[in-house]
């Protein structure tokens, strides 16, 4: 598509169906899906060519959700820009604050104490258990299921949310970590109260998977379909569960094993097909490793205080330099990229968003299936328009 | 009735529309049910508000979690999320507005047919909220649609999506058919449609729609100017 063309998808111009003719094709249909759509996860559009009911051509449109992240972020301290950072994945807040927080030590060369590198893989690894079941509550509206396997999945992420509430003081929004450890120390009665949440996860993934993993409309419309070649999902820069589910081995815990994740043994599910069916069953097995982190969290959690004593809160200013700090998000690999020039503010300041990467190949992944299907791939990758549009 | 109530009516019976609320609270008890059609209209009104399935950013969520079993929205009659602009009577605005998506909110509103409300659910909603100084967010939804409801918090907690509901309830009861003060809906000469406005080369065209939303007047300064 050249650029000139680009102006025929601006949000207010024209019709939302259009009949186009297509040399190789024939009779196409042009359907504007979004930015206002039950199955889109939030305002994000789909411009989809279409040969009867099979997906022909797909053209993403973003930036319903562009709320100038990165530039109020310039003009904010590093600390300012933390409670910002809540709203990029609004579903995870807790890991968003950890890459921006790691970007930053590393930025300023700030140590972070045991206690609080234990917190902070707590906090990340039921995030991740709110993220991924939440998904697959997702997944189902998508296919069809009109909110059943949802009202499951919040009522677990209820649970995690009121210890979140109980800690930070937001159910969403936690704004909990900070440049050298974590804002508060749990008491003893939180740190029981999750660690019992967290023995009884598997209970609930059991009852989500006897409903779920074998259902037979979920094997006949998700098996095969939306596939996502391992060697094409690492060119396009594709991370996090959906590049695992193509079968390429690479999970940042591992990888560069920032945080104390090397300290604790877990494993990295791989996929076989690369098809919505092994996407959702990434995240299912992902949540039982989160599961088995956990467990080792608690048990290994040392004393100690949560912030390093000598870190600054006030009057932060790193000095001039570079830095990218990056973690495994439950979507990917979330990195902050950050230029200091010895100021209070960031010089630059670059979120790499891995909502917006695992979409480009979307086309790719739709191509040849029924419109039906592109929403359930688009389900299955998720996305989070906060992140997306920033 | 099977039988007449012993006690006598008071005298003489008080002409319809007249009627006081302990003459109706007597008549209730003994089993006769006044009431008004405008009552009976906003009563049934009111507990059957079908929001817009309409997600904008971080509130979406919150809505979402209202709408599942803890917070149970269905309580209140507003659990049926409809699709189509077409079947809504309410548009909850839930999460930032940006430039780039004015147009189709304002759109959806003008597609919902009378009568209907509109909640400006959280801070970005409201007024742009945290996001306030970007470039490309609408500095609240009022700017373009009439808001019946502020419901503040980045983002509200389900609770207060309730509690904005049931303020929406109570407004609605309070609503009138006919006379000096009637509903909105029943006055033709009162718009329901709003301007769309376009996504322009810098800015949303216009910039706001004065019909709907006056700036506010500068703040007092003390002192020196």
């Amino acid at each position: 598509m050249s650029v000139s063309d680009l102006s025929s998808f601006t949000p207010s111009s024209g019709p939302t169906v259009r009949a186009v003719k297509d040399p190789f094709h024939g009779d196409l249909l042009e359907v504007s899906m979004g930015p206002q759509h039950p199955s889109t996860h939030g305002v994000f559009r789909m411009v989809v060519t279409l040969d009867g009911e099979v997906v022909v051509k797909l053209k993403p449109v973003f930036g319903y959700l562009h709320r100038n992240h990165e530039k109020i972020a310039e003009n904010t301290t590093y600390l300012g820009s933390m409670p910002y950072t809540d709203r990029l994945d609004y579903l995870c807040s807790m890991t968003t604050n950890w890459a921006y927080a790691l970007a930053v030590e590393k930025l300023a060369g700030q140590a972070v104490p045991d206690r609080a590198q234990y917190l902070r893989v707590i906090l990340a690894e039921m995030t991740r258990l709110v993220n991924h079941s939440c998904l697959v509550g997702f997944l189902f509206n998508d296919l069809g299921t009109s909110f059943t396997p949802l009202l499951y999945a919040f009522r677990e992420r209820e649970k995690i949310l009121d210890l979140f509430e109980a800690l930070s003081g937001s159910r969403m929004m936690c704004n909990f970590q900070r440049f050298g450890g974590c804002r508060v120390d749990p008491t003893p009665e939180w740190l029981a109260a999750a660690s019992r949440l967290v023995d009884n996860y598997p209970r609930f993934l059991d009852e989500y998977e006897t409903m779920l993993t074998a259902n037979e409309i979920m094997l006949a419309r998700t098996q095969g379909i939306g596939i996502l070649d391992a060697k094409l999902a690492v060119n396009a820069g594709i991370t996090g569960p959906c590049l695992r589910a193509s079968g390429y081995n690479y999970d940042l815990r591992k990888v560069d094993g920032y945080g104390f994740y090397p300290r604790f043994d877990f494993k990295v599910p791989l996929g076989a097909h690369g098809d919505t069916y092994d996407r959702y069953m990434m995240r299912i097995l992902e949540m039982r490793e989160s599961v088995k982190i956990l467990q080792q969290a608690f048990r290994d959690l040392p004393g100690g205080p949560v912030m390093d004593p000598k870190a600054k809160i006030r009057g932060f200013r790193p000095k001039a330099g570079e830095a990218y700090g990056r973690i495994e998000s439950p979507k990917g690999e979330l990195g902050f990229y950050l230029i200091s020039d010895g100021t209070p503010n960031p010089y630059r300041y670059r979120v790499r968003p891995p909502s917006l990467i695992n979409l480009t190949l979307l086309e790719e992944m739709c191509l040849g299936h029924t419109i039906a299907d592109s929403v359930v791939i688009l389900g299955s990758v998720d996305i989070v328009l906060g992140e997306v549009d920033r | 009735m099977s039988e007449l109530p012993s006690t006598p009516l008071p005298a003489p019976f008080p002409a319809a529309g007249n009627i006081t609320d302990a003459d109706r609270e007597e008549l209730r008890r003994h089993g006769i049910l006044m009431t008004s059609l405008e009552e009976l209209y906003n009563w049934g009104r009111s507990n059957s508000i079908w929001p817009l399935q309409f997600g904008l950013a971080c509130c979406a969520i919150e809505m979402i979690a209202a709408a599942t079993a803890r917070f149970d929205i269905a309580r209140f009659g507003a659990e049926i999320f409809r699709p189509s602009p077409r079947q809504a009577d309410l548009m909850i605005v839930s999460g930032t507005v940006t430039k780039k998506m004015a147009p189709q909110v304002v759109r959806l509103w003008n597609q919902m047919p009378e009568p209907k409300y509109c909640i400006a659910m959280g801070a970005c909603a409201i007024s742009g909220g945290p996001f306030k100084q970007g470039y490309n967010v609408l500095k609240g939804v009022d700017r373009f649609i009439p808001v019946d409801i502020y419901i503040p918090g980045c983002p509200p907690r389900p609770e207060a999506l309730l509690h904005g509901l049931m303020e929406l309830q109570k407004q609605i009861k309070r609503e009138h058919l006919t006379g000096a003060d009637a509903a909105r809906h029943t006055r033709p000469e009162v718009p329901s449609e709003f301007p769309i406005p376009a996504y322009g080369a810098h800015d949303l065209e216009p910039t706001m729609n004065p019909a709907v939303w006056k700036p506010a007047p500068p703040l007092p300064r003390s002192g020196k100017a």
